[in-house]
């Protein structure tokens, strides 16, 4: 865990009203694994007041790429940042995903901005695996495949792609996923996780899932960010120790 | 430049300095430990501990408002048990001194949890959080009643011959009230201020953001109120008073000191910087220095009004 103060170096606005923030950050680039993520302070003012949480989106050297859409004060602020202003980075923080393991292809199923860890694991994936990625969004708007490859999409009002959920999608692909041996590695909302959950555990498929919480400080202190184990009643996991990537069969969705 | 003393005293427990982490800003030390030097901070207050583990509450437990965040952890933590077998290990590798934050929901509860905790060498001393329900009372707040607080802080002096120290609740008419039945009943200091009450509704589904409804308001934004409070107390009472509301910088710290504290606490800076403790233990030795300030103790209280 380190904090970093570093400059950014480009902000480049994708199509819809997607930001990619490029800023030069060598020792956390040369060190985080794909789906950890890290934990931002956009300014030095208390308004804003406390770090906001972000995946990796892509490394290139000693750059990182962050990817969000302007949703409160803390994504304006961070929009607007010119080259050379610096943002506060502390991590890298969390669990990433586990990309090694007995799999053939990995099969990405995002939902919306739950694409945006996934560039950089597609980068990440060893020689031995291939990818393919389901995209779901509410309309054509809301898909975003930057980064990857062996697209499939899904929209909820057919605007782009299979008309439905991305798990509609993937049940429609179900023959051409049993044939091989996939691993199924997702981010999204929450009603898209959980559906994605039961459809992981009637068809066996092994996956693992990042998550989104509210949090304060990231690094396990303020206990502000507990999901549900399955696997003890008495106690919370902590999204920002113990994930943000679970196996799906270990939280309560 | 000149040596500086910055060490101080809360009664009779002395500190190298006067920064102390807040409890539920540091955990057990050993997350805090990847970014500061605990042997230099002038103590650790642990999350609170109650007798048996808490889960705690669902989520969502924290939200971001003006200069400041609501929590509602519901307490959660380890327990008395866990925390001597496996937390206490890890902090016996420092010097720093160690002050056990205990939480209850029976005055039975709080004896007990000083009683197991006591005899642990690596504490130094007992904070007594009174912002919890009362179980007894129906779920009323000891911390807003003098009668349970001055009950609390003559049972606890009972069962330890440690420095008690009691957290004092913000949300009441007269906060000096109860540092005065404190004082009157053995307590060996007071940290002002706990959280203040306050909630946060999303106006799309007019539903509260936290799943607990109300929780705790912290950071600068409280700083103000926090600062008022430990003012009415050193003008009314004669008691060590440790400092605690939005504290994000050394000049806060001075400031609190001047209205009457011996030490401080830092909490919701801690999430933001984790290093803050260290940076302010150097800015205030340099201010010192800086103006003629041989020791920092001088400051407590040194308001002209």
């Amino acid at each position: 865990m380190l904090i970093v103060k570093s400059p950014v170096e480009k902000t480049i606005k994708l199509e819809n009203n997607i930001i990619l923030l490029k800023v030069y950050a060598p020792e956390i680039s040369s060190t985080i694994k794909p789906g950890q993520f890290l934990n931002i302070l956009v300014s030095d003012s208390y308004s804003p007041l406390l770090r906001r949480p972000f995946s990796v989106c892509d490394i290139e050297g000693d750059f990182i790429f962050l990817m969000f859409n302007i949703l409160g004060e803390g994504t304006k602020i961070l929009a607007q940042k010119l080259k050379g202003e610096t943002i506060n980075i502390l991590g890298p923080l969390g669990h990433g995903f586990n990309i090694e393991g007995d799999y053939n292809t990995a099969v990405i199923v995002a939902g919306g901005l739950g694409a945006a860890p996934f560039p950089y694991f597609v980068r990440a994936l060893p020689k031995n695996k291939k990818n393919i990625s389901f995209v779901g969004g509410k309309n054509s708007n809301d898909v975003i495949t930057y980064g990857l490859n062996n697209i499939s999409v899904s929209t909820d009002d057919g605007t782009m792609g299979y008309k439905g959920t991305v798990i509609g999608l993937l049940n429609e692909n179900l023959e051409l996923l049993k044939k091989d041996k996939i691993k199924i590695f997702a981010c999204g909302p929450n009603p898209m996780l959980k559906a994605l959950k039961e459809f992981t555990i009637i068809n066996k498929f092994e996956c693992e899932i990042s998550i989104e919480s509210a949090m304060a400080c990231g690094f396990g202190i303020c206990q502000g960010c507990p999901v549900e184990s399955t696997n003890t009643k008495d106690k919370y996991s902590l999204v920002c120790k113990d994930g943000p990537v679970f196996n799906v069969k270990d939280i309560v969705l | 430049m000149n040596k500086v003393d910055l060490s101080v005293n809360v009664g009779s427990l002395k500190l190298r300095n006067p920064i102390l982490l807040a409890s539920g800003t540091v955990g057990y030390g050993n997350e805090m430990s990847e970014f500061i030097d605990l042997n230099k901070i002038g103590g650790i207050v642990t999350k609170s501990l109650s007798l048996k583990p808490r889960k705690g509450n669902p989520p969502q437990r924290v939200v971001e408002t003006s200069a400041g965040m609501l929590n509602s952890i519901g307490l959660a933590n380890v327990g008395v048990e866990v925390f001597l077998k496996e937390k206490i290990p890890f902090l016996k590798n420092y010097d720093v001194p160690l002050i056990c934050n205990i939480a209850a929901s029976s005055i039975e509860e709080y004896v007990e949890c000083t009683k197991i905790l006591t005899g642990e060498e690596t504490i130094k001393a007992f904070e007594i959080n009174v912002s919890c329900p009362n179980v007894k009372e129906g779920g009323l707040q000891f911390g807003n009643d003098l009668n349970a607080v001055g009950e609390i802080t003559e049972k606890v002096k009972a069962c330890t011959n440690k420095p008690v120290i009691i957290k004092l609740s913000p949300n009441v008419s007269y906060i000096s009230e109860f540092a005065k039945v404190v004082k009157q009943e053995g307590g060996d200091a007071v940290s002002a201020i706990n959280t203040l009450v306050g909630t946060s509704f999303n106006i799309f589904s007019k539903r509260p953001k936290l799943f607990n409804v109300t929780g705790g308001l912290s950071g600068p934004a409280i700083k103000p109120v926090a600062l008022a409070k430990v003012l009415e107390i050193k003008r009314s009472v004669e008691i060590p008073i440790i400092g605690i509301g939005g504290i994000m910088n050394w000049k806060d710290v001075i400031e609190f000191m001047i209205v009457g504290s011996s030490a401080i606490q830092i909490g919701t800076a801690n999430f933001i910087n984790p290093k803050i403790a260290d940076e302010i233990i150097k800015d205030l030795e340099n201010y010192c220095s800086t103006n003629g300030i041989e020791r920092i103790s001088e400051l407590t209280g040194s308001y002209i009004i």
